[in-house]
C-alpha cells in the first residue's frame, strides 16, 4: 500500500459523506416502516435532533475505564471499516486507504466494535448489559458464517483479497457482476447481511420488549450519542461492502446512493414481514439454509 | 435500618488478604447531586430546542394512567411523529410521566428511576392524581401531591386524561423546555433536603443510598 498523506482529507470527507448518507437513511427507513404499519412516522430529520441532544445531556456515570472505550471501540470499527475501502471505483479522491488484503481487514473490524461493546457492556455490570451481548456476539458469530463462505467463494472466483480488484472484475455491465457470475455466494451473503442489519427477524438483542434495550442499557448522554453516531456509518459501510463485493461497486455517488439504499431496503422490507426470531432460533436457521448455501458456494468454485 | 439490612463483613480476597467491607458506603456513590450551570446561553437555547423535540420517555406506568399512553405508540395517535420515543432504561430518558395515583411502594421505585435518568430531566404529572390526590385524596397509601417528592414541569388534569390531552402535554412541555423553564433537575439539587425529608417522612423502610446515582 502506498501511503499518501494527501488521502487523509479525502478520506475524511468520503467519512462524512457516509455519516450523511447513514443519517438521513436512518430518517427514511422509520418513515417507510411506519408507513407500512399505517402511522405517520418520525420527521426524517429525527435522528440528527436525537444526536443533538445525546451530546446536551448530562454524563456523569462511569463504571470504569473500559465503560469508556466501549461505544469508542463501536466507532473505531465503523470508522476504520470506510477508511480501509474503497467507496467510488477509479476514484482517487475516495478509494480510501484500499489494500491488497483489505476484505479481510473488513471482516476482522466488522467483529472488532461488537467485542468492545462487550467488553464496555461487561464492565457497566447491568445484568441485562450481560445477557444482551451474550445474544449479539452469539448472533453475529453465526451469520458470519455464511458471509464468510460466500466471501472466500467471491475470492476463489476472482482469485484475490483486494476489494478494489473484485470490482474491477465486475465492471461492464451487469452480466459480469458477482450477483450474475455467482448467484449462490450472493444469495448466502444476502442472507448474512439479514443477521448483522438488527432488523427483525434478526433484532431481539435490542428489543426493548425483550431485556430493556440490551447491551447499551447502561449507555446515556455522550456515549450514546457516539453509539447512534456508529449506527449511522456502521450499517452504510456494511451495505457499501456488499455493493462492492456483490454488485459490481459504484463509479460516483448517485450510483453508490442508489445501489446501497436498495440494498438497505432488502433486511427492512424482510423485517417488515416477519416476525422477530429468538436467538437459539436465528442460529438454527442461520446453520441451514444460508450455510448450506454457503458452503455449495465455496465448493461450486 | 440501613445497618441492619446491610452490615459490615469481612472478605477473604483471591490472594489470601481479609478486608472489611460496607455495602452501604463501598457499593454505592454518596454524592450529592449537583446544580448544573450552562456557561453558554445561544448554545443553552440550541440544545434545549433539541431537547424539547426529542422526548425520551421512561417505559414506567406507575398508576392506571399508563393505559394511556399505549395509544400513543398506534396509528391512530402516533406521537412518533413529534419526536416521543419511549425507551425501556432510564439512562437514555429524559421524560417521566406520572401516570396517575403513585401508591407509596411505587413512590420509592419512581424516586429511584427518577434519580438515575441524566439531566436535564423532566416530570409530567398525569391525572388528577399527581396534583390533589384525586378520587385516592383519602387513601391510605397513595401520596397526594406529587411535586413535595419530585419535582414536576407540567401538569395533565383529568380522570383519566385522553390520548389527546396527553399530546397537547407533550407540546406544552415543549414551550417550556424551549422557554428554558424547566429545571426540575436544578431545583431537585438546591432543594435536596426539603424533597429527601419529604420522601422519607412517607417511605418508613429506607433501604438504599440517598441518591441513586
Amino acid at each position: 500500500m502506498n501511503f499518501d498523506p494527501m488521502k487523509i482529507p479525502w478520506s475524511l470527507l468520503g467519512l462524512v459523506i457516509v455519516f450523511t448518507i447513514g443519517m438521513f437513511i436512518r430518517g427514511i427507513v422509520p418513515k417507510i416502516t411506519a408507513r407500512a404499519g399505517m402511522r405517520i412516522g418520525i420527521r426524517f430529520y429525527q435522528p440528527w435532533i436525537d444526536l443533538i441532544k445525546h451530546f446536551s445531556i448530562q454524563t456523569s456515570i462511569t463504571h470504569g475505564v473500559m465503560f469508556y472505550l466501549g461505544p469508542v471501540f463501536r466507532l473505531t470499527g465503523g470508522v476504520s471499516m470506510i477508511l480501509f475501502m474503497p467507496l467510488i471505483y477509479g476514484s482517487w479522491y475516495f478509494s480510501n486507504f484500499a489494500f491488497a488484503g483489505d476484505m479481510v481487514l473488513f471482516l476482522y473490524m466488522m467483529f472488532f466494535g461488537t467485542l468492545g461493546m462487550a467488553l464496555g457492556a461487561g464492565e457497566s455490570g447491568h445484568p441485562y448489559s450481560a445477557i444482551g451481548v451474550s445474544r449479539g456476539l452469539a448472533q453475529v458469530t453465526v451469520a458470519e458464517i455464511p458471509l464468510v463462505l460466500a466471501l472466500l467463494s467471491v475470492a476463489a472466483q476472482h482469485n484475490t483479497l483486494s476489494i478494489t480488484e473484485i470490482v474491477a472484475a465486475q465492471q461492464g455491465g451487469i452480466s459480469h457482476w458477482t450477483m450474475v457470475t455467482n448467484p449462490v455466494a450472493t444469495m448466502a451473503g444476502m442472507l448474512a447481511l439479514l443477521g448483522s442489519m438488527m432488523n427483525s427477524p434478526f433484532n431481539v438483542v435490542l428489543a426493548p420488549q425483550e431485556i430493556p434495550v440490551g447491551p447499551p442499557t447502561e449507555y446515556h448522554g455522550t456515549f450514546l450519542g457516539i453509539m447512534n453516531t456508529n449506527r449511522s456509518i456502521f450499517p452504510v459501510a456494511k451495505v457499501v461492502f456488499f455493493m462492492n463485493i456483490f454488485f459490481g461497486g459504484a463509479t460516483n455517488w448517485g450510483i453508490l446512493i442508489l445501489k446501497s439504499f436498495i440494498i438497505y431496503m432488502w433486511p427492512v422490507f424482510v423485517g417488515l414481514v416477519f416476525p422477530r426470531f429468538r436467538v437459539d432460533q436465528s442460529i438454527r436457521w442461520f446453520l441451514k439454509v444460508p450455510m448450506l448455501l454457503g458452503i455449495l458456494a465455496v465448493a461450486l468454485i | 435500618m440501613t445497618e441492619k439490612k446491610y452490615p459490615h463483613h469481612k472478605v477473604t480476597g483471591p490472594d489470601g488478604a481479609e478486608f472489611v467491607v460496607t455495602p452501604m458506603e463501598d457499593y454505592y456513590c454518596q454524592e450529592r447531586p449537583q446544580v448544573q450551570k450552562s456557561s453558554n446561553a445561544v448554545i443553552e437555547k440550541f440544545y434545549n430546542w433539541a431537547r424539547a423535540n426529542s422526548l425520551w420517555i421512561v417505559g414506567f406506568g406507575t398508576g392506571c394512567g399508563a393505559i394511556e399512553m399505549r395509544p400513543l405508540r398506534t396509528p391512530r395517535f402516533d406521537a412518533y411523529r413529534y419526536g416521543v420515543n419511549w425507551r425501556a432504561t432510564p439512562r437514555q430518558s429524559n421524560l417521566f410521566i406520572i401516570s396517575g395515583y403513585l401508591s407509596v411502594k411505587t413512590l420509592k421505585r419512581v424516586i429511584r428511576v427518577y434519580e438515575q435518568m441524566q439531566s436535564p430531566k423532566y416530570v409530567l404529572g398525569l391525572g388528577s392524581c399527581t396534583i390533589n390526590g384525586g378520587m385516592y385524596w383519602d387513601s391510605y397509601n397513595t401520596i397526594k401531591r406529587l411535586d413535595h417528592y419530585i419535582p414536576v414541569d407540567a401538569y395533565i388534569p383529568g380522570c383519566m386524561p385522553r390520548p389527546e390531552a396527553l399530546l397537547d402535554g407533550f407540546e406544552e412541555l415543549k414551550k417550556i423546555i424551549i422557554a428554558g423553564e424547566a429545571n426540575g433537575a436544578n431545583l431537585y439539587a438546591e432543594n435536596f433536603d426539603w424533597y429527601k425529608a419529604n420522601q422519607k417522612k412517607i417511605i418508613k423502610n429506607w433501604d438504599m443510598p440517598d441518591y441513586s446515582w
